[in-house]
Parts: structure tokens; C-alpha cells; sequence
């Protein structure tokens, strides 16, 4: 492996990463093993710290990601647990807790579905063509990860709330969108826009045009190309897009809290209802919910590195 | 609308998702964006100066941003000594702790305020010891900048981490072979070559901290003055039906996001710039 191979991947990945506030693209760890310090010449001691200086580093690194990232997510279930298995139990099976988890999936089934199609398509756009604008093009699908997401529900507000750009049609013809499942899965949608089409667009770019346009000259149609070229080259890449879009759609809390209107049982969604029940002191109950979003949490990083060396090797023939 | 089509590929479809693209991101991002702005427009610049001017305002955008900025600084100098870690030495867990570096990422925003807050109040794990050396954290701002440092953290470990692993190793021992001593070669050689990397980090968790709401709001204690986020007065502003309010606070947050974007193209230019000079 060359140096130069290495310098170009990094540049990549800094595209990757550049103008977005959601890092899609993380490390996979397999490629930490390679960086390892390969032999050199140097002693030893010229090319890392003394002993003491490493033990302070690792030290600080472990105690400061113990207390800060892992001990909240302990007391999530230590709390969820704290009356015992019963109470847990209890508290999810209430109506309530049932509604929630309902409006939940489906407005993450809506907002995922929604988002996948335009992200495939998007992709589509961008990876395989040249035009000019590309680059805003990009920036434009990134836009909802660096607005706040309140401000992200509040857009909505403007265009659909009573006092809003279309509030008096909508009123006049009895239409909900606002405080109706409607305006939650549209904040959702906006939010997790970029999700599966940030995930495809390095993809796509990396992988060209050759294997396509090798079908359409042996006459297949654009579908038949895109199912049968295109789609089995970026099914590791789309999961992954799906999955954190996912992640995001039902956690989603500031963007659905500004246009749900709380209704409870009606258009509360299992982050809100998280909110309520603690605000309401009910800790059992409240920390029962977030260990299922925290589990989802969980569970979609586990996937989530597997999906990554999935995706590093099948880069890997095209790397060399 | 400046996408002017130049194709080269002589793929089919190119004209259906560009137009199928754009429909779909003119309905979802940049209409409600741009209703943003036309509601802004209905204020005259009087009215949106004394918005955005009055005491409450003004400390809230003080508190969102002065803690933010913080807080990057505290995940630039702690994400940097992590991805040293991670990179650079073995230990028993590294590649656990690698992982839950993305626990913040994952985790919904409300759970973690949740957390936070139940770890941190009087009688948290972390809050009774603390409250003992007469150290108040949650319903504070020191509550709201604990948040902020947890959201924030995995942007600066995971901007930084690919820079330093794909770093020339070659360089450091031509340093150390030139007699540099070790934090010679740590602070002029490997660190400046971070710099790009570093300040990205730092920009994508300020940006972050700025507009969060999940995870600080219930940390907070949300007093006027004292321990309110903008992104909190918005939603307060928006239950008042002062909408005009709310837009404005919201535009200049907008605002400072996309000029945050704009530093941070611009820092990866820069990098870019740099690599190849290899």
C-alpha cells in the first residue's frame, strides 16, 4: 500500500464530510489497524510518548468518554429499571406508551420511504452526471443538517399555522396538517433529507459510470440498468443511509415537539412522550420509553459497523 | 435557479431526477425556507431590531452562543487527546470506546436531556457528590454547557480521526531523525497538519451546540436571562403566537449557521489545498 493511495482517501473522505453538521461517513475501524505506525528506522521512544505521557492521554480519554457518554446512557436503563421489572413492563404497556410507539413507526415508515426514493434519485442526478451547480446542488440537500431543529418545525409553522402562509385556505377546507400526523411526518422529512442520498453520492461518484453504461450499450433500459448494475453496487451504502435516517426519524424530538401539539395519545410521539412523562415526575415511565429509543440507539451503531467494513471491502478492489 | 445542465454521460434519466430532485427539494426544504424569510420581510427593520435587541433576546443568543463556543473549545482539547488515544496507542476497550464515541450522534436528543439531567440533579450519581462541594450543575448554565459538551464531542473525534490515521508516518521520523525531540515533533510537525481538521471539528460542534434544543432544554432550567437558549425562546415565542418573534430570532440563527457552513467549505478547501503539497 502506498502512501499516495492513503493521502487520496483522505481527501475523499474530507469531501465526505464537508459541508454537512452530521457526519455520515465515521472511520471504519478496520482502517485504523493499517494505520498502525508501520516499521520504521527511528527508536521507538522518537516516534511515540513516554510511558507516564501515554497513561495520562488514554486515562483522560477513557474517564472522559465513561462520564460523559456512557454514564448517561447507564442511568437511562438504571432509572427504566429502578422499580423493578414489573413497573417497566407496566409503563410500556399503558395506551399512552402504545400510541406513542405506533405514531412513531409510522412516521418514520412515512419519512424513511419518502426519503429513500429521493435519495436513490438524487444520487442518480448528481453521481452520474456532470453539470455545473453540482457543488450547491449538494450544499442545498445538506441545508437541514445545520439548521436547528426547532427552526426546522417552526418553517412549518409559518407555512401551514393558522397565521400562516396557507392557514386560511387549509382552515377553509378543513384540512389538518398542523397538530396532525401530517406536520409531524413533514418535519421529519425534513430533517433526515440528507440522510440516504449523502450516503450514496460518494458511492456513486467513486463507483463511475463504466458498468453502466456498459449495459446500455448491450441495450438494457435505464430501469433494468439501475436494478441490475446500479442497485447491487450501492445496497451496502443505501443501508446504511436508511438506517441512520431511521435512527433520526424516530428520535426526532425539537422539529416534531414545535408541530405536533402535544395531543396526547394523538400526536405524541415516543421522544415527546418522554419529555411529558418527565415532566410530570413519572421517571419509571419516562426512562421505560427512552430505553427503547436508546436500545434502537444501540442497535443502530452495532449495524452501523458492520455496514462499515461491508462498505470498506467493497471498496477495497477499487482502492488498488 | 443556477443548475445549468452540461452532461457528458451517456446514461439515460438525467433529465427526469434533476427535475424529479428539485420538485421534491423545492416542496420540502427550500420553500418552507424561504417562507422563513417572506415572514421576516412583513417586519419592518425597526421592529426586527427591537426584537432581536431586546434584553431577553439578546441574552438568549448570549447564553446559546458564549456556551457553545465553550463547549467546542472543551471538545477541540478533549477530542483531540481521544483521537490521539485511539489512534496512536493500544489499550484494553480502545475499539469499544471508538464506537461509543457515536453514542451522542445516536442517541435521540430527548433521552440524552433526560439522562443528563437525572445524572446531574441533586440526587444524581453525579450530582449529590458534586452538590457537596457546593458545585450546582443541573438548572444552570454549567447544566446547559454539559450538554452541549456531550452533543458536541464525536464532531471533533470523528473530523480529526481520518486526518491523523492517514498521516505520513515518514514525516515524524524524518523529524525525529533530525534530531527533533518528541514534543518537538508533536507541536511543529503533526499538530499543524491537523489544524484544518481541528478547526472543522471545532466549527460543525459549535454549529451543533448552537441550534440544539433536545438535549439542554431539560438540563437548563430555562429562566429568562439566565439559563434560556435561543432555540427554547423561539418555541416559547411560537405557544405565545408571537410569530414575528419567533421568525426573527430564527433568521439570525439561520444566519450564523450558514455562515458557519461557509467557514467551514472554506477550512476544507484549505485542506485540500494542503494534501496534495505532500
Amino acid at each position: 500500500m502506498s502512501t499516495q493511495s492513503s493521502v487520496v482517501t483522505s481527501a475523499t473522505e474530507l469531501r465526505a464530510y464537508a459541508p454537512t453538521a452530521d457526519l455520515t461517513v465515521s472511520p471504519p475501524p478496520s482502517r485504523i489497524e493499517r494505520a498502525r505506525p508501520r516499521t520504521g528506522t527511528s527508536p521507538d521512544n522518537l516516534r511515540t510518548e513516554p510511558g507516564p505521557v501515554r497513561f495520562i492521554i488514554i486515562t483522560l480519554a477513557v474517564t472522559f468518554l465513561s462520564v460523559f457518554v456512557v454514564l448517561p446512557l447507564v442511568v437511562v436503563f438504571a432509572s427504566a429499571f429502578s422499580k423493578g421489572i414489573g413497573a417497566y413492563l407496566a409503563a410500556l404497556g399503558e395506551p399512552e406508551a402504545l400510541a406513542a410507539i405506533k405514531l412513531t413507526l409510522l412516521v418514520a415508515a412515512i419519512s424513511v420511504t419518502l426519503n429513500l426514493v429521493f435519495g436513490v434519485i438524487a444520487a442518480w442526478a448528481i453521481a452520474k452526471f456532470d453539470f455545473t451547480g453540482k457543488t450547491f446542488l449538494i450544499t442545498l440537500i445538506d441545508l437541514p443538517f445545520s439548521v436547528s431543529p426547532v427552526i426546522s418545525g417552526l418553517v412549518f409553522v409559518l407555512l401551514f399555522g393558522a397565521q400562516g402562509f396557507f392557514g386560511t385556505w387549509l382552515q377553509a377546507h378543513d384540512i389538518h396538517i398542523l397538530f396532525a400526523v401530517p406536520g409531524i411526518a413533514l418535519a421529519t422529512i425534513f430533517v433526515t433529507f440528507p440522510f440516504v442520498a449523502r450516503a450514496l453520492i460518494p458511492l456513486m461518484q467513486e463507483q463511475g459510470t463504466q458498468e453502466e453504461e456498459a449495459a446500455i450499450s448491450l441495450g438494457a433500459s435505464g430501469l433494468q440498468t439501475f436494478f441490475r448494475v446500479t442497485l447491487p453496487n450501492i445496497k451496502w451504502g443505501l443501508l446504511y443511509g436508511v438506517l441512520l435516517c431511521n435512527a433520526r426519524a424516530m428520535g426526532e424530538f425539537g422539529a416534531v415537539s414545535v408541530v405536533s401539539g402535544h395531543i396526547r395519545g394523538e400526536t405524541n410521539t415516543m421522544p415527546l412522550l418522554v419529555e411529558i412523562l418527565y415532566n410530570e415526575y413519572q421517571f419509571v415511565a419516562s426512562f421505560a420509553i427512552a430505553s427503547l429509543l436508546a436500545m434502537l440507539a444501540l442497535i443502530t451503531l452495532v449495524v452501523k459497523t458492520v455496514l462499515e467494513r461491508r462498505l470498506d471491502e467493497g471498496q477495497e478492489p477499487r482502492d488498488h | 435557479m443556477s443548475i445549468a445542465v452540461a452532461r457528458r454521460s451517456s446514461l439515460p434519466g438525467f433529465g427526469l431526477t434533476m427535475g424529479l430532485t428539485l420538485t421534491w427539494l423545492s416542496i420540502i426544504i427550500l420553500l418552507p425556507l424561504a417562507g422563513l424569510f417572506l415572514k421576516t420581510f412583513e417586519l419592518s427593520l425597526d421592529q426586527f431590531w427591537g426584537i432581536i435587541t431586546s434584553r431577553r433576546t439578546l441574552n438568549a443568543l448570549k447564553i446559546s452562543f458564549g456556551l457553545s463556543f465553550l463547549a467546542a473549545l472543551v471538545n477541540l482539547v478533549m477530542g483531540t487527546i481521544i483521537v490521539w488515544a485511539l489512534v496512536r496507542y493500544r489499550f484494553p476497550g480502545r475499539r469499544l470506546f471508538d464506537a461509543i464515541v457515536d453514542i451522542p450522534f445516536a442517541l435521540p436528543t430527548a433521552v440524552a436531556g433526560v439522562a443528563l439531567t437525572q445524572l446531574f440533579a441533586q440526587k444524581g450519581w453525579l450530582g449529590a457528590p458534586l452538590a457537596e462541594l457546593g458545585i450546582k450543575v443541573a438548572f444552570t448554565p454549567i447544566g446547559i454547557f454539559i450538554a452541549m459538551v456531550f452533543i458536541g464531542i464525536p464532531f471533533v473525534v470523528r473530523t480529526v480521526q481520518p486526518v491523523l490515521i492517514d498521516l505520513d508516518v515518514e514525516i515524524e521520523e524524518a523529524a525525529a531523525s533530525l534530531g527533533a525531540n518528541r514534543w518537538h515533533t508533536v507541536f511543529r510537525v503533526i499538530l499543524p497538519s491537523l489544524i484544518p481538521a481541528l478547526l472543522t471539528g471545532f466549527a460543525l460542534a459549535f454549529a451543533r451546540a448552537v441550534g440544539e434544543y433536545g438535549s439542554v432544554i431539560f438540563i437548563a432550567g430555562n429562566l429568562p436571562n439566565v439559563s434560556e437558549i435561543a432555540p427554547l425562546l423561539i418555541v416559547i415565542r411560537l405557544s405565545e403566537f408571537r410569530y414575528a418573534d419567533a421568525t426573527a430570532i430564527a433568521v439570525v440563527m439561520l444566519l450564523a449557521s450558514f455562515l458557519i457552513i461557509f467557514a467551514v467549505n472554506r477550512l476544507q478547501r484549505w485542506a485540500q489545498t494542503r494534501i496534495p503539497a505532500h
